[in-house]
Order: C-alpha cells, then sequence, then structure tokens
C-alpha cells in the first residue's frame, strides 16, 4: 500500500496525450456590463450608483450586493484614481519568463475616499517603471487613464492603454 | 458565550493522507484510495461502516477530467453511497471537514468519510494556465493575467499599507519549510535561509520563486463521527466545536487587499460556536493557509492571533515558532508539505487533529495543546473557512 511518485529528472520524459478541445465560449458582456464598454469607446468610464446605499460600483452591476435592490442610477467617474498597488510581472500567463515586466495593478477610482473598504475600483496596466514599483514610490500616486485614439477604440478594456501618472 | 445552535457533538477519529509530490504516478482515484484507506485503517472502521461521503476537489481542470466528484467517488468509497462534492477553490480543502461535520451534526449520518484529492501535475505546458478561466472574462481576462499577479498585487498592498519587509515574510517561508523536514509527507522541507528567498527568481514582484508554494498531487482523509458513538472506536476523540465560512464578492480591483475581513467574518462565526472570546489566549496550535509566504501573515491577523500589522512583527519574535506561544504551520504548510489544492487545506486540518490527539510524531509542538484552529482561503481573494478543534 504506497504510492509511487515521478524522480525528479523523469519529469519531463513521460508521454505527453496532446488535446485540444475546440471550446470556445461566446461571452455575454450583460446589460450593465454592455454600457460599460459602450461607454469607454466614448472615452468614459460609467458606473451604477445604488441610490439606496450610495456605493457606487465600477464596473457596474444592475443590483447592489449589499442591499440586494436594483441599482438605478449610471454615474460617469473620472478617469482618474489613485494607485492602490502595482506589481512587476515577469512571467506570462503561461509562466514563460518575460524580458520586460508587465506592470499592473488596481486603481481606486474618484469620487471615493482613502477610508473606503469597497470602491469604484479597476485592474489595469500601469505605465511606470519597475523601479517604481520596486520601491513603492507608484503607491498612492494619482493616475489618470491613457485612453487610445478614438477610432481605435473597440468597446473593450483594452481601450484604455494603461494608467500613467498626472 | 456559546451560541444556542442544535446540533449533535461531532468527533474526528481517524485520518490518512498520501505524500505530496510534485507528479505522483498514481490517478487521482488512486490516490483518493491511498487517503481513504489510510482513514478507515486509522480510525478502526471498514467501507461498510460509513453512511455518507464527502469529496473536496478544486477545478475539474487540474486533474484534466470533468465530474470530478463522481469521477473520484471509487477511489473515496463513495459507491452506492449519499455522495456530495464541495468546492470554494483554495478554501475547498477545510470546507470538505466543515460540510463532513453538517453532515453529522444534522443527525443525517453517523459515520462520513471525507476526502480530497487534487492531482496539478496533468496540466501542459503548465498548471498556471488553467487559472485564465477564474478571471471576469469581460473586464480582466483581456489583460491576460496570471494568478501570480493576484497574489502579488495583495502582497504588495500589504507590504506597503503595514510596512512589512520581504525580509520579514521570507522568514515565514524558512520556518514553514524547517517544519516540513518533520512531517513524512512532505514534499520540500529543508534548511533555507531569507538569502535564499531574497535570491530566488523573481517572478511576479514582490513575488520570488520561494515565496511561492509549489505543484504537487496528493490525496487526504478524515473520518468524522457521532459523537454517541466515537469512543467505541477511540479513547481519544477529537472534537469538531467550532466551524465557519464566509464569501467575499468577486470585485477585488474594488476592495481593500490589506485585510481580509472575510476571513474575520468567517473566524469569528468559528469562534462564536466554539465559545473563544480571547483567540490569542485561548487558541493553542494554528494552521493557517500559505499558499504564498505573506498569506500565512495576512490570515493570522484574519484570525484574530494578530493584530493588523502585527503578525511579521510577532513571526520574527519566534511567536509562531514550533516551540513559540502560538506554534504556526507545525505541519511545514503547503510551502513546506506542498500545495495540491483541496488535499492541502484537509492536510491542515489533518495536522491539528494529529496535534491535539499527540500522534504527530515529530511534528508535534512543544507545549500541550487543547484547542487548534485549521483555516484556508480561496477564489478571488473572497473565500475563507475556519475549523476549531478540541481534545
Amino acid at each position: 500500500m504506497t504510492v509511487h511518485p515521478l524522480k525528479e529528472e523523469d519529469l519531463k520524459r513521460h508521454p505527453v496525450v496532446e488535446d485540444k478541445p475546440k471550446a470556445r465560449y461566446s461571452y455575454t458582456a450583460g446589460q450593465a456590463l454592455s454600457v460599460f464598454l459602450n461607454g469607454l469607446k466614448e472615452g468614459k468610464i460609467l458606473g451604477r450608483k445604488c441610490t439606496k446605499c450610495g456605493r457606487i460600483y465600477v464596473p457596474p452591476r444592475m443590483y447592489c450586493e449589499d442591499c440586494f435592490v436594483p441599482t438605478s442610477l449610471w454615474v460617469e467617474v473620472k478617469d482618474e484614481g489613485v494607485v492602490m498597488t502595482a506589481v512587476a510581472s515577469f512571467i506570462s500567463w503561461t509562466r514563460e519568463r518575460l524580458d520586460h515586466p508587465e506592470i499592473v495593478g488596481t486603481i481606486r477610482l474618484f469620487p471615493s475616499t482613502a477610508r473606503d473598504y469597497v470602491y469604484p475600483g479597476l485592474f489595469h496596466r500601469i505605465c511606470c517603471s519597475y523601479e517604481d514599483v520596486r520601491n513603492m514610490t507608484i503607491f498612492g500616486k494619482i493616475v489618470k487613464a491613457r485612453w487610445k485614439p478614438r477610432e481605435e477604440r473597440t468597446g473593450s478594456i483594452n481601450d484604455i492603454e494603461c494608467f500613467e501618472v498626472v | 458565550m456559546r451560541t444556542n445552535l442544535r446540533f449533535r457533538p461531532v468527533a474526528v477519529i481517524g485520518a490518512g493522507m498520501t505524500p505530496f509530490r510534485r507528479r505522483m504516478l498514481d490517478t487521482p482515484q488512486e490516490l483518493a484510495w491511498e487517503a481513504s484507506r489510510r482513514a478507515l485503517d486509522e480510525a478502526g472502521l471498514e467501507l461498510r461502516d460509513v453512511d455518507c461521503v464527502v469529496i473536496g476537489s478544486a477545478p475539474d481542470a487540474f486533474d484534466g477530467v470533468h465530474m470530478k466528484g463522481e469521477y473520484l467517488a471509487h477511489g473515496a468509497g463513495g459507491v452506492r453511497k449519499p455522495v456530495s462534492r464541495v468546492y470554494v477553490g483554495g478554501a475547498t480543502g477545510v470546507m470538505t471537514a466543515i460540510s463532513a461535520w453538517y453532515h453529522v451534526a444534522s443527525g443525517l449520518c453517523q459515520k462520513v468519510l471525507a476526502v480530497a484529492e487534487e492531482k496539478m501535475s496533468p496540466g501542459r505546458p503548465h498548471p498556471q494556465s488553467v487559472f485564465r478561466y477564474i478571471w471576469d472574462p469581460i473586464t480582466e481576462k483581456p489583460l491576460n493575467p496570471n494568478l501570480i499577479w493576484i497574489f502579488a498585487m495583495e502582497m504588495h498592498r500589504y507590504m506597503n499599507v503595514n510596512r512589512v519587509s520581504k525580509e520579514d515574510i521570507a522568514l515565514v517561508s524558512v520556518k514553514n519549510k524547517r517544519n516540513a523536514k518533520k512531517n513524512q509527507y512532505s514534499q520540500l522541507g529543508g534548511d533555507i535561509t531569507v538569502d535564499d528567498v531574497l535570491k530566488s527568481e523573481v517572478l511576479v514582484w514582490p513575488v520570488q520563486l520561494l515565496d511561492v508554494s509549489p505543484v504537487s498531487d496528493g490525496a487526504a482523509a478524515m473520518v468524522l463521527v457521532s459523537g454517541d458513538i466515537a469512543r467505541r472506536y477511540t479513547d481519544t476523540p477529537i472534537w469538531v466545536e467550532g466551524v465557519g465560512w464566509t464569501l467575499d464578492n468577486t470585485s477585488w480591483p474594488g476592495r481593500e487587499l490589506a485585510y481580509p475581513r472575510y476571513l474575520e467574518n468567517a473566524a469569528r462565526m468559528a469562534y462564536k460556536m466554539a465559545g473563544i472570546e480571547r483567540p490569542q489566549k485561548e487558541i493553542d496550535v494554528v494552521e493557517p493557509y500559505d499558499p504564498f509566504d505573506y498569506k500565512e501573515l495576512h490570515h493570522l491577523e484574519g484570525l484574530l492571533l494578530a493584530k493588523k500589522g502585527e503578525a511579521p512583527t510577532l513571526m520574527r519574535e519566534g511567536f509562531f515558532d514550533v516551540d513559540g506561544e502560538i506554534p504556526s504551520s507545525p505541519s511545514g504548510g503547503l510551502l513546506g508539505v506542498g500545495n495540491p489544492i483541496a488535499a492541502a487545506g484537509l492536510m491542515k486540518t489533518i495536522s491539528i487533529y494529529w496535534q491535539l490527539k499527540g500522534t504527530a510524531g515529530g511534528m508535534q509542538v512543544k507545549k500541550s495543546v487543547h484547542t487548534g484552529v485549521a483555516q484556508a482561503w480561496g477564489d478571488l481573494m473572497q473565500a475563507s473557512t475556519v475549523i476549531v478543534m478540541r481534545n
């Protein structure tokens, strides 16, 4: 009664069954995110506000998760905010090594305050140097979205190239 | 103050696990069988004695087989029995024990076998790619994220808010790999130094290679029975006295990452049930979830065993060492033992069970222990599961 670990040196030598399922998805952006994506095309970041508790959802949601009632107001938030966290990635999503680090982080968009536990926030690329990340100077900096030229926007989160320090 | 919940007392009477390794030549079912058989042997039961089976396993995509609960059923002793499978991301392991607890506590079953299995090695080119499908397909996936990004973001936020240095965080990795040397099941036990961690490959700054737990295959299993019959099988049943679990939203970019409020909620739920009012005074040994080294500090704070931002200082002072005030991850944790996701969480629960029973062998902590806590965490910085046990 025992189990059988593969020896370290044999790790790469065993046969592999290759199989690529044609699993492709056509996701629905949904009621809230469709408007959000169209907003990005116009260079606006749109959110939904719960009129009961005042919480603003960015990316937007059609209901308030706390009050469990419909959020009833579209609001435009600023394309400016504060860097909450930033990291520099030296690996791709398949864990291959990258020569130049990709810098990403989360941005707390205005209007919001430093005391908020939840806030309108986006996950995106940040245009800054590896040094700024490494010595944490990018934290707390006010950044603004760098938009793609209007004709190149497709209604995607990538319509924002990155956030950069103003 | 204890809650006025009416439930039957539940005891753990046996546990077993396989060693955790980078790649096992056994199928997921064979691994599950191995762990289940060992757990039944320790409990002194046969499969015919078991009423219900609970299976825990994280994304199907790791093993590369859908319906993993059903797939694992025969290895986990689930054929022709009521079987359920639980899944809350990385928090699944402890949730498997919690689910087994309520199967018994409700009076539905008398003897339950809880089995958790994960085989992370089949995915090519790297199990990392499987995580691509946990992100929001509209707002996050187009940025090509990988899993380590999100941990790095949380780690850097935690470091920035609490002024924690990389050196202090590396101490967790050093401690856990050292503890794992005493664990016969461990994959990566050894003596490393803070310098080794700081010089290892930078994956996503501030995360380096030795900050992260390895990819592993493995399984773990546990037998939980009704308190009425526990003493038929053992003189030293270990009682499950509190459970708690909560989920936060998936909107991690719009949430403070420096402190896990969802974990505090889960911990408070479990502590209330167990009648724990001063966690730092009443808890003797803890197994917080440590897929990354900073996570153990983050979780010790969420478990209310350290004030916000105080865990690194206590760690440095040896408070959480194996001979400290509250030994933390005496098994070696995920960093040392390995991280087959669901099995790793149940391994943590089993470690506390063995500590309280006094059968942890080389891993046994120096002080006498009465109350132990195991915790797991998962999903997009949002799920936590907590279990309190006493002897």
